[in-house]
């Protein structure tokens, strides 16, 4: 196996919480969005991360990004360590990995021409260049995400959601990073455009040989999209493995239930969708066991004290004590 | 006789001097007891077809044709008039959970005044009846929490109330707009069963409004598919998944990423969805569809057939 381009060890992301304190200087309460994740990924893979809304699956991409601070735990690229705090490693981190987000036109600026909002990365990344080679770049990568030239001085609201996202993809990618992150980025999109936004994802990785990490609640955009699988809950991973074991053999119990909630479209199918009954525990005070014990239908008594870890082989790991038995 | 008849209803939005045109001649019916779902990306029309029904378009929309409830034009009703017809015969359930409810009211009340306006129920039997649906959605502990405010709840609880809400005076049709959009797939799959389990039980009649085509299969016998304010194609569910008529459909339908089965490119769509500042002349998925031939682009197709109606003039089995 190659180096691994990205490498995530231990992550942890904590907010402060300063609702709900008796007195002013009372100590803020924590909150446990990202409880230690670690992944290896290598070039040229797409690791897919899925979990329910409150998972911390967004956040813990935006932690990589350093859009929040990491409370714990490494990030490496390329086998150096970042370090959040150090201007440089910030702009090298910059320069290698870019991201994309949910909402197309909440993430482009309304007052820039789409022709500037691409080019402006070059400007940051690129001083070197010149306006004509930064000029032809930008064309060159909006007319790959299939943007017509005579549209260049238009503004992001002119533009469908579909098209934004494209406009989003070519922002983030004309500076050719290795590493793209993308949170949700088909999720406000309707089916059709969804199709065309990942098969240029797919195509613009095999051409650049980039690195995605692609976060999405959609099991079936997952399955398409991905190399490798992290279930999350509750900020911790529940299973990790390629997208075929997960989607046809689950092993960690919340992967079941996910799964079998996950409306087949073929009305000859019958599914019967497993109901997690229960709640989510607070992700302020964090209970001592298994993150998923409250609402897991295999819960062992184990599982109030112990919390699994993530084991197993390179090819599955379960982070479930029943997995040991 | 059906329950709900609409007949060339057409609806437009005057913004400054335009108009946009959201639905388009658009003709169904809905019978008691039956299960329709509404498919059709954004813009389709699909939910300003349920607002008609409702009466509650935006002030500067114009609807013309006829929705007829049991004979009844309701779009030539009063608000006054329509307020006898709404929660006791029709209810409406929204995409999101939490703005279709008023925060500063408790639960309780919230529930109770549709049945204190629409049935002249006393407080305190609105109170009981009010009770009485909470259970019926099956939201736990539902007696200590009558007096609770929409925020105390989760999103699936909230859509709870929502549906109970909707179901309160036993309407004979409920709209239901994107009711699990806005929720995660396990509550989204809660959800879809209970609303299964209160349509078998009070045989409510549902138009269920939404995009996702594996909440079709699984829940509706019959589908229109709308694009750009046209219905494109209307079938049995069973029959629109097996042989799609239309390109429009088979193009959805191919469209989806599906869990069980990655092969290697998804068949998108080409283009984008129309411009409807202008009312369609032809065929408006003609520009992006893969079996366009001249004629599709100067004519508008009618809606033909009599148990899977389609709306194109190649026949199906020219189709790609």
């Amino acid at each position: 196996m190659t180096a691994p381009i990205l490498s995530v060890k231990d992550l942890k992301v904590t907010f402060a919480i300063h609702q709900g304190k008796r007195w002013p200087w009372s100590p803020a309460r924590s909150l446990h969005a990202v409880n230690g994740v670690s992944f290896d990924l290598s070039q040229g893979k797409t690791l897919g991360i899925v979990g329910e809304s409150g998972c911390g699956k967004s956040t813990l991409i935006r932690a990589i990004a350093g859009l929040v601070p990491p409370s714990e735990g490494q990030v490496w690229l390329d086998g150096a360590a970042i370090d959040y705090n150090n201007r440089r490693d910030m702009q090298t981190l910059r320069r290698r990995m870019q991201m994309i987000f949910q909402d197309p036109i909440a993430s482009l600026n309304p007052r820039m021409t789409i022709r500037d909002i691409v080019a402006e990365p070059l400007i940051y990344f690129r001083p070197e260049m010149s306006a004509a080679d930064r000029r032809n770049a930008t064309r060159d990568m909006l007319d790959r995400v299939g943007i017509p030239e005579r549209n260049f001085n238009r503004f992001p609201h002119e533009f469908s959601g579909g098209q934004c996202q494209r406009i989003g993809i070519a922002r983030a990618l004309v500076s050719a990073p290795q590493i793209l992150l993308c949170d949700e980025p088909v999720s406000a999109l309707d089916v059709s455009t969804q199709a065309q936004v990942i098969n240029l994802l797919k195509d613009l990785q095999a051409e650049m040989g980039l690195t995605l990490v692609f976060v999405a609640h959609d099991l079936g955009v997952i399955r398409h999209i991905s190399d490798d699988v992290l279930v999350m809950y509750m900020g911790g991973v529940m299973e990790k493995a390629p997208a075929s074991h997960v989607v046809d053999a689950p092993r960690h119990p919340y992967s079941q239930a996910l799964l079998s909630a996950v409306p087949v479209p073929d009305p000859r199918v019958k599914t019967t969708p497993q109901v997690l009954n229960g709640d989510l525990p607070s992700p302020i005070d964090l209970p001592p066991g298994c993150l998923f014990q409250s609402r897991c239908p295999k819960r062992i008594d184990a599982c109030r004290n112990v919390r699994p870890a993530l084991l197993g082989s390179a090819n599955r790991q379960v982070a479930c004590l029943l997995e040991d038995v | 006789m059906s329950l709900l008849s609409i007949r060339n209803l057409n609806i437009r939005f005057r913004t400054g001097d335009d108009y946009v045109h959201a639905v388009n001649d658009v003709s169904f019916d809905i019978a008691k007891g039956q299960k329709l779902a509404v498919v059709g990306e954004s813009g389709s029309g699909k939910s300003q077809i349920a607002m008609a029904i409702m009466g509650l378009l935006a002030p500067n929309a114009e609807a013309s044709g006829e929705v007829l409830y049991e004979g009844q034009n309701l779009l030539a009703l009063s608000q006054s008039q329509l307020n006898r017809i709404r929660a006791r015969d029709i209810s409406i359930i929204f995409q999101d959970p939490m703005s279709s409810l008023n925060p500063y009211m408790r639960i309780e009340r919230q529930l109770g005044e549709v049945v204190v306006q629409h049935e002249g129920l006393s407080r305190r039997d609105a109170r009981k009846r009010a009770l009485e649906v909470m259970e019926a959605v099956q939201i736990p502990d539902a007696r200590n929490r009558l007096t609770a405010y929409p925020h105390e709840f989760s999103g699936g609880m909230r859509q709870r109330i929502v549906i109970a809400m909707a179901l309160i005076c036993k309407p004979k049709l409920i709209l239901a707009d994107e009711p699990t959009t806005a929720l995660d797939v396990t509550v989204q799959a809660q959800i879809m069963t209970l609303l299964d389990d209160i349509q078998r039980d009070l045989n409510t009649a549902v138009m269920l409004i939404t995009h996702d085509l594996g909440v079709v299969a699984g829940f509706c016998e019959d589908t229109l598919v709308l694009y750009g304010g046209r219905v494109m194609e209307e079938a049995p569910t069973l029959d629109l998944f097996d042989g799609p008529g239309h390109p429009y459909t088979r193009g959805l339908l191919r469209a989806v990423p599906n869990i069980s089965d990655a092969t290697a490119t998804l068949a998108a769509i080409p283009g984008s969805p129309p411009n409807q500042t202008r009312p369609p002349v032809a065929c408006p998925f003609a520009p992006r569809c893969v079996d366009v031939r001249d004629a599709c682009l100067e004519a508008l197709p009618d809606l033909t057939g009599s148990r899977q109606k389609r709306a194109c003039i190649r026949p199906v089995e020219e189709l790609t």
